[in-house]
């Protein structure tokens, strides 16, 4: 991990080459994170992968929370290892709530790191976030035709009937 | 009747004929409930679309419904053959989240217990791995190192499966009487036993022709697929969080990275057999230097008190009592939390809303991510080498799936 110097020193380099992209620093439990602009998320992982001297090129762990009710609502979650110094750091970029029927939309960095097609399909999949540029982005561990977004801090738990053979009617 | 079939030889391209052909999901050589489309032609494999979620169970969400100590057996039930490293994933994110320092003997019986497994995870993937090759004995052989693995963790814990053994803290109970001595003999004879498996598989013409210089995935393609673990060291990179962050015993414990040359299937299995040898070493080390003092750690506002304390302290049954029923509450934060899994990194990411139960559970299985780098391994093979690769893969549908 950068400790807290460290992350500030990081954030400063970025903010020279991509300005206003950091949005805010954490430093909690010993855990690093680079809070960014959704719209500017692939301007960061990419300084972080190919600046010299960072090179932070392995992407461990894409994965989304919901805050609710905390605004905004939804993250995506980057976990980055720079192999050679051996530290995280988490790339964390907030999304909002468009309401109604609408999805929150965030740019893929399948082209940047090939290992997140399968991690941003089951974000999508869960938590109805939109990967712009994804080149297929459906449903992965639900079934095809499942509608709602299951991992949603409001979809309740049990709320899916589990139907027999025979049992059907009772739940109509 | 003649000029139909005349027409079909017109349009047919004799040359070029692709054929789709559907693997699973119940199919003995998928290791799981994995459903395989697979588009041939002849015997060699053009295009392979892995299929998933036969077996999604939806524990990530069943779990922000537990509280914390419920959520241990269920994340167990994810990869179902190495369960002690998905309760050590989440222990561990929750003792830093709590920032609950566990005790220098708990933190050795969780090594010695996670190399046990990795051991036993390692032997199940190469009994039915050979046994996909043609080497049936195998099965037998790796079984029955499997079963004595198996009765030490039903020594120490009560069950043979999904223990329920460590806890937010610590280990639920010490090692009985006589566990350090059937575990020394284990960790004893496990090299000699791995040594016979090799004397069986390493010069087998079958086992080596169908291993050497198949399924071949460069070190810097699985990098970018974020493989991690056997299958990447076999591909020349010593990668192992083991010994890049510092977690439980494993600063202290003397172990050699096995790593690879090729990338190959040989070189996945020559790999995933060293590593047996250093668990079982790692296991040996544990005993050796195994701490006095206590398993769990002592503070009652997040560890049940000790049984015998219930009749005489009016104290604990109400920390007793308050932990049974609502459990404990962690102040708001998230922590991802990593450890060497068998099959590469494991993490665990626990985001904590102040409540006594957990906002969100999520793992990073290696099963998951590692299965993207099958298409590299099996597209312009054979359609039996391909195979061969799914099994050195090793993945665990229950991890992929969850």
């Amino acid at each position: 991990m950068p400790d807290a110097p460290g992350l500030e020193l990081i954030r400063g380099e970025i903010e020279r080459d991509c300005p206003a992209a950091v949005l805010a620093t954490s430093f909690d439990r010993a855990q690093a994170a680079l809070i960014v602009d959704p719209a500017r998320v692939l301007d960061v992982l990419r300084w972080l992968k190919q600046q010299p001297g960072q090179r932070y090129d392995f992407l461990s762990s894409l994965h989304a929370a919901d805050y609710l009710p905390a605004e905004p609502r939804f993250a995506v979650h980057y976990e980055l290892i720079n192999r050679d110094r051996v530290e995280r750091v988490r790339v964390k970029a907030m999304l909002a709530d468009p309401g109604s029927e609408e999805l929150p939309e965030i740019d893929s960095c399948v082209e940047l790191f090939p290992t997140a097609d399968a991690q941003e399909r089951e974000v999508y999949d869960f938590f109805g976030i939109v990967f712009r540029g994804h080149p297929n982005l459906t449903r992965i561990l639900m079934p095809d035709d499942y509608v709602g977004w299951p991992q949603r801090r409001d979809f309740p738990v049990g709320g899916e009937p589990v139907t027999f053979t025979y049992s059907e009617q009772r739940y109509d | 009747m003649t000029e139909p079939l005349a027409t079909i030889e017109e349009t047919v391209d004799r040359d070029r004929e692709i054929m789709t052909i559907n693997i699973g999901p119940h199919h003995p050589a998928t290791h799981g409930v994995l459903r395989l489309v697979v588009d041939l032609e002849g015997e060699m494999v053009r295009e392979v679309r892995p299929v998933i979620g036969y077996v999604h169970t939806g524990i990530e969400k069943s779990c922000e419904d537990k509280s914390y100590w419920k959520v241990i057996p269920f994340v167990e039930r994810m990869d179902y053959v190495s369960y002690f490293f998905q309760m050590e994933a989440f222990c561990g994110a929750v003792e830093r989240l709590i920032d609950l320092e566990i005790p220098p003997r708990a933190k050795y019986l969780r090594t010695l217990f996670l190399e046990l497994n990795r051991i036993h995870s390692h032997l199940v993937w190469l009994g039915t791995t050979a046994l996909d090759l043609g080497a049936i004995s195998m099965l037998w052989y790796c079984f029955r190192e499997r079963d004595k693995i198996l009765d030490l963790f039903e020594m120490a814990t009560g069950q043979r499966m999904h223990t329920r053994y460590f806890q937010v803290g610590g280990v639920i109970e010490d090692i009985p009487l006589g566990f350090e001595a059937k575990c020394r003999a284990f960790a004893e004879e496990m090299p000699i036993r791995v040594g016979q498996y090799e004397a069986l598989l390493d010069r087998n013409e079958v086992f080596l022709s169908r291993t050497k210089g198949t399924g071949i995935v460069s070190r810097e393609r699985l990098l970018e697929l974020g493989v991690t673990g056997p299958l990447l060291r076999a591909a020349g990179e010593p990668w192992d969080l083991r010994k890049a962050f510092d977690y439980l015993a494993y600063p202290e414990m003397d172990f050699k990275i096995p790593v690879g040359t090729v990338g190959d299937n040989y070189d996945r299995y020559r790999v995933r057999v060293a590593e047996m040898v250093e668990s079982a070493r790692i296991v040996g080390q544990c005993l050796d230097a195994l701490p006095e003092g206590p398993f769990i750690a002592d503070d009652r506002k997040y560890v049940l008190p000790p049984r015998s304390e219930l009749s005489t302290s009016m104290e604990s049954l109400i920390h007793h009592f308050k932990l049974v029923t609502e459990g404990y509450r962690v102040a708001p934060g998230e922590v991802y939390y990593s450890i060497e899994h068998p099959r590469g990194e494991l993490g665990c990411f626990v985001l904590a809303d102040g409540s006594a139960k957990p906002a969100r559970v999520h793992f990073r299985d290696p099963s998951f991510v590692g299965l993207q780098a099958f298409r590299d391994m099996a597209v312009g093979g054979y359609v039996a080498d391909m195979i061969a690769s799914l099994g050195m893969l090793d993945p665990i549908l229950g991890g992929v799936d969850r």
